[in-house]
C-alpha cells in the first residue's frame, strides 16, 4: 500500500519536471531567483510576485535564504543552495537584507557583492510623476564600482590611536566599470559620460582611476565623456539636476552620490537598483533598510522592488511587460487615491498591490 | 636665567620662542585645554594679515576686499604673499606658510591643484593646512533672504576636520596598476575636533550635535572617530548627540535638511557635506568658510573653487569672500566694522536687481561691491571718497 503511494508521487514527480521542461523551451519562462530577505522583505516580495502574475510576466521564481554561514576553513559564506541558483539562474531580485554597525562577521550585501564579483552597481534616478520633491527634472544614472576603493575592508590599528583605512584602486577593476558605463550610455541611448573624482587630492588613486576612464573613452567616441571634481558635482546636482546624465565613480563616492541622487527623487523608498556581475550575473535589489518597525504590519512600500523587478525585465530584453508594470505602478502613484504611508497616503501595501495589479489587467 | 632672557627678547623674538614652548609643552599638558589664540601682529592700532591672492577669482575678489576695507577705513594692512601653482617648487608656499605664522590670521584664495602633475606635487592648500595644523574647518550654512532656493531658513554649522583621514596624502603603488591610498584617522584628531564642535555648539546656544560617519563599512577608522565624538559628547550633557551615516546624510539634506543643526565629521565627508549644503542655499558664492587652528586662523570662501571659467570677467559672486573678511574681522576682535559690512551686504542681497548671474540675477560684482560701500557710507561713521 504505502510502496504504491509512493510509486504513484515518483511518477507524478518526473511528471512535473517534464511538464516544467517543456514550458521552459516552448514558452520560453525564465527562472529568476528570489531573495526575499528581512524585516518588510518577505512582504514587498509577496507583492512583486502577485503583480508579475496579474501581468502574465514569463517569470518563475525560486525563493532562496542568504543568511551567512561559516564555511570549512572558517570563512563566512552564502549558502551553496543559493550560490547555485543564482549561478544557474544568472539573474535574481533581492529584497533588503540586515547590515550590522561595527560587528564581527561582513556585511551580506559586501559577501553577495564578493561571491558574485558584482562590480557594477546602476541607479537610475528619474523623477516620479505624482511623487513631489523640489527637484521636478532629474533623470540621470548613477554607475558605481562595487568592488574595491574605500570599501576593501583592509584595515590596521597601527599603534593605539591610530587607524588607517586602505583605499584600493586597480587597473583592471577601474576599466571594467568605465566599459560597462559607456556600453550602458551607448544602449541606453545617453548623450554623455562624467567621471567623478578627486584627483587633486588622491592623486595617484584617482589619477589612476580617470586614467582608465579616459582610454576607454577613446573607443567610445559617440557618447560625450567630461570629468569632474566630487564636490562641484555634490554642488551643482544641489542647485541643477538636469545637467547630468551617466555619472562613473569609484565605490565611495558612487556610494554618497547615489544616495544624494536618491534623496532627489524622494528616497530610497522609490529608487530601484542594480548589480551587474561577471559572468552574465545581475542581481537587482531595492536598497532601503529592512524597516524593523512596520515588518509584518502590511505597511512597506513595495515601490522600490517593483521598479527594480521592471528594471530586471529591462535587462532580460522582455520591454513590453516592464512599460506596463512600471506604466500601472506610475499611475497608480499619479492618482495619489491609494498611496502607502511613506508616499503620503494611508492605505496598506496590500491595497497598493492590489490597486497595481487592477490596473495591470485593465491594460490586457 | 632662561627666563628673565626670554622675558626681555620677548618683543623681538617673542613669538618664535613662545611657539617653542608650546610645542614642548603640548605634549605635557591636555590637548583639550581651551585654546589661547596669541595676540594677532597689531602695531600702531593696526593690525597685519597675510593675503593669499591664489588663482581664477581670488584675486580680484581680493582686491574687492582691500578695496572696500580701505574704504571703510579698517585698521587691517595686508601683507600679499603670491602663490604660483604652476612651479614645481614649495619656496611659493613655504614663504605663504611662514607669513602666516608671523601675522596669525589670513585671507586666501584658492589656489588651483593641476592634477596631472606627478604624485610628489602636492596640493598647496593642503600643504598649507597641515603645516599650519588648521584642524576645524568651519562652515555656517544660513540661508540668506533675497536669494531664491528650494529650501527655505536652512540654518546649519559644519564642522569638518581638516588636516587627516583621506587627505593625507600617503599613496603608493604596491605592485604595478595597483594602488593603495590611505585614510588615517587619529584619536588625538577626532577628540580633538569633537571637543570643538561641543564648544562651538554650547558659545552659540545650539542644541544638537550630529557626527557623520560611515562605521558600518569602515568598522576601525570611523569606529574610532565615533567613538571620540560619544565620549566628548558624555562631558556635554546639555548637547544632545546623534549620528548618521554619510550617504543617509546627504539624502536628508536635500528633502529635510531643516532637522540638521550642528554636524561634525571627518575630512571626505566634510567636503561631500559642505558642498551639499552650500548648493542648498544658493551656490558657492554665498558662503563663507573659516579654518581654525591652535595658533591660527585662515579665511576663504566655504566651497574653495578657484572659478578659473568666470576668472576676470567681472562676474563672480563677491558676497563669500566678503563674508569671510568679516569673520576675520569678528576673530581680530572689530566686531564693529564686521557687523557694519555684513549689514551692508545682507542690504544688498534683499534688493533682487544686484544680484550677481550665479543666484539669478544680471549685476556685475563691481556694482555690487559699489552698493555696499554706498550703504556703508550712508549709515557708517567714517569712510574715504568712493
Amino acid at each position: 500500500m504505502i510502496l504504491r503511494i509512493i510509486k504513484i508521487l515518483k511518477v507524478l514527480g518526473i511528471g512535473y519536471r517534464i511538464f516544467c521542461y517543456l514550458t521552459h523551451t516552448f514558452l520560453s519562462i525564465q527562472t529568476v531567483t528570489l531573495i526575499p530577505g528581512d524585516g518588510i522583505g518577505p512582504e514587498i516580495s509577496t507583492a512583486v510576485m502577485k503583480i508579475f502574475e496579474a501581468a502574465k510576466a514569463p517569470i518563475q521564481w525560486e525563493e532562496r535564504n542568504v543568511t551567512a554561514i561559516k564555511g570549512p576553513g572558517g570563512r563566512w559564506m552564502i549558502p551553496p543552495e543559493a550560490k547555485e541558483s543564482m549561478n544557474k539562474n544568472k539573474i535574481g531580485l533581492k529584497g533588503p537584507l540586515k547590515t550590522p554597525i561595527a560587528a564581527g562577521h561582513p556585511s551580506m550585501n559586501l559577501l553577495l557583492r564578493k561571491t558574485f564579483d558584482l562590480y557594477a552597481n546602476v541607479r537610475p534616478c528619474v523623477s516620479i510623476e505624482g511623487y513631489k520633491t523640489p527637484y521636478t527634472d532629474v533623470d540621470l544614472v548613477t554607475i558605481r564600482e562595487n568592488t574595491e576603493g574605500e570599501y576593501s575592508g583592509i584595515e590596521h590599528l597601527i599603534v593605539d590611536g591610530v587607524v588607517q583605512s586602505i583605499k584600493l584602486i586597480t587597473e583592471e577593476a577601474s576599466r571594467r566599470i568605465a566599459e560597462y558605463a559607456f556600453e550602458y550610455a551607448r544602449n541606453n541611448q545617453r548623450t554623455s559620460v562624467t567621471a567623478v573624482h578627486k584627483a587633486n587630492i588622491m592623486r595617484m588613486s584617482d589619477g589612476l582611476f580617470l586614467r582608465k576612464c579616459r582610454e576607454v573613452a577613446e573607443n567610445y567616441k559617440d557618447v560625450k565623456f567630461t570629468e569632474m571634481y566630487l564636490d562641484t558635482v555634490c554642488l551643482n546636482m544641489v542647485q541643477d539636476p538636469s545637467h547630468f546624465d551617466v555619472l562613473v565613480m569609484p565605490n565611495l563616492y558612487g556610494d554618497i552620490l547615489s544616495d544624494l541622487c536618491a534623496g532627489l527623487i524622494g528616497g530610497l523608498g522609490v529608487t530601484p537598483s542594480g548589480n551587474i556581475g561577471a559572468n552574465g550575473v545581475a542581481i537587482f535589489e531595492s536598497v532601503h533598510g529592512t524597516a524593523p518597525d512596520i515588518a509584518g504590519k502590511d505597511l512597506a512600500n513595495p515601490t522600490a522592488l517593483l521598479l527594480s523587478a521592471v528594471m530586471m525585465l529591462r535587462h532580460m530584453g522582455l520591454h513590453g511587460y516592464a512599460k506596463k508594470i512600471e506604466t500601472a505602478c506610475f499611475d497608480t502613484i499619479r492618482d495619489e487615491k491609494v498611496l502607502t504611508k511613506d508616499l503620503g497616503g494611508n492605505a496598506k501595501c496590500s491595497e497598493f498591490t492590489a490597486d497595481i495589479c487592477r490596473r495591470v489587467q485593465d491594460m490586457d | 636665567m632662561m627666563a628673565t632672557l626670554t622675558k626681555a627678547f620677548k618683543p623681538i623674538l617673542g613669538r618664535q620662542l613662545g611657539n617653542t614652548a608650546k610645542v614642548f609643552g603640548a605634549a605635557v599638558n591636555s590637548q583639550r585645554g581651551k585654546p589661547t589664540y596669541p595676540p594677532p601682529a597689531k602695531y600702531g592700532g593696526r593690525h597685519t594679515v597675510t593675503l593669499i591672492p591664489g588663482d581664477g577669482i581670488g584675486p580680484e575678489l581680493l582686491n574687492h576686499v582691500r578695496e572696500l576695507f580701505r574704504f571703510s577705513c579698517v585698521p587691517v594692512d595686508f601683507e600679499v604673499v603670491h602663490v604660483n601653482s604652476a612651479s614645481t617648487s614649495e619656496d611659493d608656499i613655504n614663504n605663504a606658510i611662514m607669513a602666516i605664522r608671523r601675522n596669525g590670521v589670513a585671507l586666501k584664495g584658492n589656489v588651483e591643484t593641476n592634477h596631472t602633475m606627478p604624485p610628489n606635487h602636492k596640493s598647496r592648500n593642503n600643504l598649507l593646512r597641515t603645516s599650519l595644523d588648521l584642524y576645524a574647518n568651519m562652515m555656517h550654512c544660513q540661508s540668506l533672504p533675497g536669494v531664491q532656493t528650494r529650501h527655505k531658513n536652512i540654518d546649519i554649522i559644519i564642522i569638518r576636520e581638516n588636516t587627516e583621514g583621506e587627505y593625507s596624502n600617503l599613496e603608493h603603488e604596491s605592485v604595478s596598476g595597483v594602488v593603495e591610498s590611505l585614510k588615517i584617522i587619529t584619536r588625538n584628531n577626532s577628540l580633538r575636533i569633537a571637543d570643538y564642535a561641543f564648544r562651538l555648539a554650547r558659545d552659540k546656544g545650539r542644541r544638537r550635535v550630529t557626527a557623520v560617519h560611515k562605521a558600518n563599512i569602515m568598522k576601525l577608522g570611523d569606529g574610532l572617530f565615533l567613538q571620540c565624538c560619544k565620549e566628548v559628547a558624555s562631558g556635554y550633557p546639555d548637547i544632545e548627540f546623534d549620528s548618521m551615516i554619510v550617504d543617509n546624510t546627504t539624502m536628508q539634506l536635500v528633502s529635510k535638511p531643516h532637522q540638521f543643526d550642528v554636524m561634525v565629521m571627518p575630512n571626505l565627508y566634510g567636503n561631500v557635506v559642505s558642498n551639499v549644503c552650500a548648493g542648498l542655499v544658493g551656490g558657492p558664492g554665498l558662503v563663507p568658510g573659516a579654518n581654525y587652528g591652535r595658533d591660527y586662523a585662515v579665511f576663504e570662501t566655504a566651497t574653495r573653487n578657484t572659478g578659473k571659467s568666470i576668472a576676470n570677467r567681472n562676474i563672480a559672486n563677491p558676497t563669500a569672500m566678503l563674508l569671510a573678511s568679516c569673520l576675520m574681522l569678528d576673530h581680530l576682535k572689530l566686531h564693529d566694522y564686521a557687523n557694519m559690512i555684513r549689514g551692508a551686504i545682507l542690504t544688498t542681497m534683499n534688493e533682487t536687481r544686484l544680484h550677481t548671474v550665479d543666484i539669478g540675477g544680471q549685476g556685475t560684482t563691481s556694482e555690487v561691491v559699489q552698493s555696499i560701500m554706498r550703504i556703508i557710507q550712508s549709515g557708517g561713521p567714517l569712510t574715504t571718497e568712493i
